[in-house]
């Protein structure tokens, strides 16, 4: 599938790559250009492969309860929370944002997982007082990220600055003549906005962006930018740090879990899995010229306790960095391991435990 | 300057450019490095090591992935580029010249089946596609 913007990355000179069915820009210049444009000026994000899906009518909050783990009661209009769904055995079915506005919620979904999620939600629709609408294909995302994100979006909204837009807090604004959703948000460990927009206007959105932040430095990024940002900002994907095998407590998510909201779907497993998780994902950091990759063994000693889940290298931490999940015993920032660094088994780089994430901005 | 007409590629994407005196340097194209977007880690032999033609010579890493390279000749290292080992992006910024990998003493001739960079471009652009 093409995202609406295809022919526009391809003129910027983007190495296309496919993604959860999608043709996606992987990058246009370089990874690491792309990454420190955005640590120190600014990046444009298309990723409107994600999913999007609109909530509204009399039982929809009782039903986002029910079908997410955190306290979607405490939302008021006007502000996001990140959630992850779970299973009755507390295994995690996707990561998600959950916005509330004055009519009604909208639920922003991994692209990679729009199929199962659906059919998930859909089966635990109440017959009546919810309408559930999937707008992923009439929906662009574009990101805007970086310390001077908020300098370059600035002038072109309509309504006045979005400087006032909170960190997960959103508003409708008009963006080079296009409604959008303006939304503190992102997945990079920067200051920055989301806006969500109509699908066929998204060029208009994406041209007023990238020309005005041309005197700022901006640089288009790619998912493979957008890799190495999360990782360091210690941010996990679905599909590598967290899956259907995995529960939020495993991964460190337990503060999206709201045990005592009432019963939801899974929170029976979720409450043992609180006490006693049996696995933990945990931030690893390797040597300056290290890199671990997902599936790569973790040892301890010579014993393999573990495996790697997410690697990279991180280009403003300067080392290898990665997340994978070892016994509670050997969670402890400080513990020394060794993760299997390319093909050869004999290859172990000395891997230390961190505390998440690898890198935080300034001002945070 | 070394022209480029002067450089000899393989089908692994590694080329040699003879410098004189029966000496060589190795390093990999810049379709090569392309490909494999940011290098972060170079894999290469020290001074001594006996090279074979075609056989493994070291390994490139990059964000991206792990790929390992093949000699184009038969010959010795006489020197490793330490420049380049600490400066991995130098590969991606300068693959012809700071960027090069090890410097051979040749033994005999280029192997026939080196390929000029125009043929060698044609190859590479076929395998893309």
């Amino acid at each position: 599938m093409e995202v609406p913007l295809g022919d526009t990355h391809r003129r910027l000179g983007a190495r296309m790559t496919s993604f959860a069915g999608y043709q996606m820009p992987m990058q246009y210049t370089s990874i690491r250009q792309e990454h420190e444009a955005v640590r120190q000026r600014a990046g444009l994000f298309d990723v409107s492969h994600m999913g999007e899906v609109t909530l509204e009518g009399p039982g929809t909050l009782d039903y986002l309860q029910r079908l997410v783990t955190n306290d979607v009661s405490k939302l008021a209009p006007g502000r996001a929370l990140y959630s992850v769904m779970c299973r009755e055995d507390g295994g995690i079915v996707d990561d998600l944002l959950v916005y509330r506005d004055e009519s009604g919620y909208m639920c922003v979904i991994n692209a990679a997982r729009h199929d199962p999620d659906l059919d998930w939600m859909q089966a635990h629709l109440p017959s009546t007082g919810v309408v559930l609408t999937d707008r992923s294909r009439e929906t662009f995302l574009l990101a805007v990220q970086g310390p001077r994100a908020v300098e370059i979006l600035a002038p072109l909204v309509a309504e006045g600055s979005p400087e006032d837009i909170r960190y997960y807090h959103h508003r409708p604004g008009t963006v080079a003549g296009v409604p959008v959703r303006l939304s503190r948000t992102g997945y990079t460990g920067e200051d920055g906005f989301e806006l969500y927009g109509p699908a066929e206007q998204a060029a208009r959105v994406w041209d007023a962006l990238y020309d005005r932040g041309q005197g700022f430095g901006l640089l288009p990024a790619g998912l493979g930018a957008r890799d190495t940002l999360r990782l360091e900002a210690g941010l996990r994907l679905y599909g590598q740090d967290i899956d259907e095998s995995t529960d939020p407590f495993s991964a460190g998510l337990g503060w999206v879990v709201k045990l005592g909201k009432g019963e939801f779907l899974g929170s029976g497993a979720l409450r043992r899995a609180a006490e006693r998780p049996s696995r933990i994902l945990v931030g690893l950091r390797l040597g300056p010229r290290q890199l671990a990759r997902p599936h790569q063994p973790i040892r301890h000693e010579s014993t393999e306790v573990g495996v790697v889940t997410s690697g990279t290298f991180g280009f403003t931490v300067g080392t290898g960095i990665a997340m994978g999940y070892v016994p509670p015993e050997l969670a402890a920032p400080g513990t020394e391991l060794k993760v299997r660094v390319r093909e050869d088994p004999e290859q172990l780089a000395a891997a230390t435990v961190v505390a998440l994430p690898f890198y935080r901005r300034a001002d945070q | 300057m070394p022209e480029r007409s002067d450089y000899r590629f393989t089908r692994t994407h590694e080329w040699v450019l003879p410098t004189g005196g029966g000496e060589a340097l190795i390093g990999i194209s810049d379709t090569a490095q392309g490909q494999l977007g940011d290098v972060i880690y170079l894999d290469l032999p020290g001074a001594g090591t006996r090279l074979t033609a075609g056989a493994r010579l070291g390994a490139v890493e990059s964000v991206k992935a792990a790929s390992d390279l093949y000699s184009p000749v038969a010959g010795e290292v006489v020197e490793t580029n330490d420049k380049a080992v600490s400066n991995p992006e130098l590969v991606n910024q300068d693959p012809y010249g700071q960027g090069w990998l090890v410097k051979v003493r040749l033994e005999g001739e280029l192997p026939a089946e080196l390929m000029a960079e125009a043929d060698y471009l044609a190859y590479a652009n076929a395998e893309q596609h």
